[in-house]
């Protein structure tokens, strides 16, 4: 995958930011290509619209600001509102089924639902929701390995849950590929 | 308490503020006095984790003023020493920051520039305080500034800049912006010893033979620490070698020019910049920061188009390049300054142009970047002239 941009959204409190650290740094340092991560949020640490973007590339990165992302995963309403109309006309799009109302997905994209937060709360964990998406995104897009993401998760959670959060990494993985529509998404 | 590794060699996705804070780990700095600010928080966060573990100090100070105090004081205490600030915390620290230069005091001062005046916008960039880095505190006097572009530059150019305050004794700025300070990317630390790392200039001479003023043939006076049995008096005020006020125009014609030419006679030594295409090229881009980044969009656009542009990165803002930047302004059908103020270092640029060809400057009031296409135009627009 030669250049690919990538926005993770939700609200604050969510591990957006957490899940574009760990999507950047799977392709900085585990696939030693190269991404820069830049966030957008509020003054407030919990609520409001988050965003994590990741501009990833076999060459340098000139440009770190999205143009238009390949991939926009939305965790809440307000950040769906707020970005949902920039992803590329060709572009996948994910939300959380349970806190997205998605509107019309442009001609040619595609849009993929999951209940990341209800999977994760399955596990008794809500807090790992983040990473289930992560897992999911593995599954159906080629943007990140899946080996890569996997060492970035385990390398970037707190101390102690590196187990938990690869078993919410592997629930949306596994999630992701039992979709029917699972293939990767709109490149061609 | 368990052993932390104080260099973390490797490689790393970290953002550019944390990278500047291990960059000044890398360089030797064991001390920070600071007080948090957004969007430099993250450099005073990193050390007040990393300090404490390797034998450092972290103090968080009630203001920004004791802060650069603080700092001054662990330099003569024999630290290396830094802090981080933004916005208002910047005009804050000016007067010691002049402090620091009279009293010839080794320390680094990093700004992660937000948008303003005043308190602005907190969370959002700007690049509005590059004069206020060369003209701020009061007096007459000569600073370095880098401006790093990227998270790993932050790290380099943070070693770069104790470097170079140990080597000319002065308290060095690093000017970065909110995006390159919270822009995470890959940051690679090399192994110690890898990176040139400046020790402290100190002095050999026993305690009754010393004068803490007294300079080298480089003008650059070599220090002891205070405790280490020598007597010593700094002090702001004009001084004599002895480092005792002095106030007369004579001690002041000597101590201020001695200050101002140790970077003015040195600065082959200090200036640094990159150029990409910039020979011959029909208009020429000249940018700092994350503002030289963005612009090589722009850049590429254009050469697409069939003209041929360069990029000149100013990595130090001050001292200025201006014998290069003269020279390849004799060749350039334009020059585009973009930058995220309403034209500062585009009156430098100006004057090595020296009318030779036009100078476009594409302002931004800050909170974001350019848009590329603002870039874009001004450079089809100088081109249009040649």
């Amino acid at each position: 995958m030669a250049h690919a941009e990538i926005r993770l959204s939700g609200f604050g409190g969510q591990g957006i930011i957490l899940a574009g650290q760990i999507v950047g740094k799977a392709v900085s340092v585990f696939e030693d290509r190269n991404a820069t991560l830049t966030q957008n949020y509020g003054p407030e640490s919990r609520g409001g619209a988050c965003c994590a973007q990741v501009v990833m590339s076999d060459e340098e990165i000139a440009y770190p600001d999205i143009v238009e992302p390949d991939v926009f995963v939305a965790m809440s309403q307000e950040a769906y509102n707020k970005y949902y109309e920039d992803v590329k006309p060709n572009g996948l799009s994910i939300i959380d089924e349970d806190l997205v109302v998605p509107k019309a997905v442009k001609s040619g994209g595609r849009l993929l639902k999951m209940p990341a937060t209800r999977l994760a709360d399955g596990m008794g964990k809500k807090f790992v929701a983040n990473i289930v998406m992560l897992g999911f995104l593995a599954a159906v897009s080629d943007t990140v390995s899946t080996d890569a993401l996997k060492e970035a998760v385990k390398s970037s959670v707190p101390k102690g849950t590196e187990e938990l959060n690869m078993k919410a990494f592997q629930l949306g993985y596994d999630h992701g590929k039992r979709l029917p529509a699972a293939t990767p998404a709109g490149k061609e | 308490m368990k052993a932390e590794k104080s260099i973390l060699s490797g490689k790393h996705f970290f953002q550019g503020d944390t990278a500047c804070a291990e960059g000044g780990i890398y360089a030797g700095c064991r001390f920070f006095g600071g007080y948090p600010i957004t969007p430099a928080t993250e450099v005073a966060e990193r050390m007040a984790e990393r300090l404490p573990a390797i034998g450092g100090i972290y103090i968080q100070m009630e203001d920004e003023i004791a802060s650069m105090c603080a700092v001054l004081g662990a330099a003569w205490g024999g630290r290396k020493s830094m802090t981080s600030t933004s916005g208002p915390g910047f005009s804050l620290m000016m007067e010691n920051f002049g402090l620091g230069i009279m009293t010839e005091t080794p320390c680094v001062l990093v700004n992660v520039q937000r948008a303003g005046p005043s308190t602005g916008l907190p969370t959002a960039v700007g690049q509005g305080d590059m004069m206020q880095a060369r003209w701020g505190s009061h007096g007459v006097y000569e600073v370095i500034a880098l401006c790093p572009s990227s998270p790993q530059e932050a790290f380099n150019l943070t070693v770069r800049a104790f470097n170079l305050s140990e080597k000319y004794r002065l308290p060095v700025l690093v000017m970065m912006d909110e995006v390159v300070g919270h822009m995470t990317e890959k940051v690679v630390i090399p192994e110690p010893g890898e990176l040139e790392v400046v020790p402290r200039r100190e002095s050999r001479v026993a305690p009754d033979a010393y004068l803490p003023f007294k300079p080298d043939a480089d003008l650059v006076p070599p220090m002891v620490r205070a405790g280490q049995g020598y007597h010593i008096h700094v002090t702001g005020l004009t001084h004599d070698e002895r480092g005792y006020p002095v106030i007369t125009k004579e001690a002041q014609e000597k101590l201020v020019r001695r200050l101002c030419d140790k970077i003015r006679v040195n600065r082959k030594d200090i200036l640094s910049w990159e150029e990409r295409e910039a020979e011959n090229a029909d208009v020429l881009v000249v940018a700092y920061g994350i503002t030289a980044r963005i612009a090589m969009l722009p850049i590429q656009m254009a050469r697409k188009k069939g003209l041929k542009v360069g990029l000149f990165r100013l990595i130090t803002a001050w001292p200025f390049p201006e014998e290069r930047l003269r020279k390849l302004a004799g060749t350039v059908g334009g020059v585009v300054v973009p930058e995220i103020n309403y034209g500062q270092m585009v009156f430098e640029v100006e004057r090595c142009v020296a009318g030779k060809a036009p100078v476009r400057l594409v302002s931004h009031m800050g909170g974001s970047t350019h848009r590329p296409e603002d870039i874009l135009n001004a450079i089809m627009d100088v081109a249009k002239n040649k």
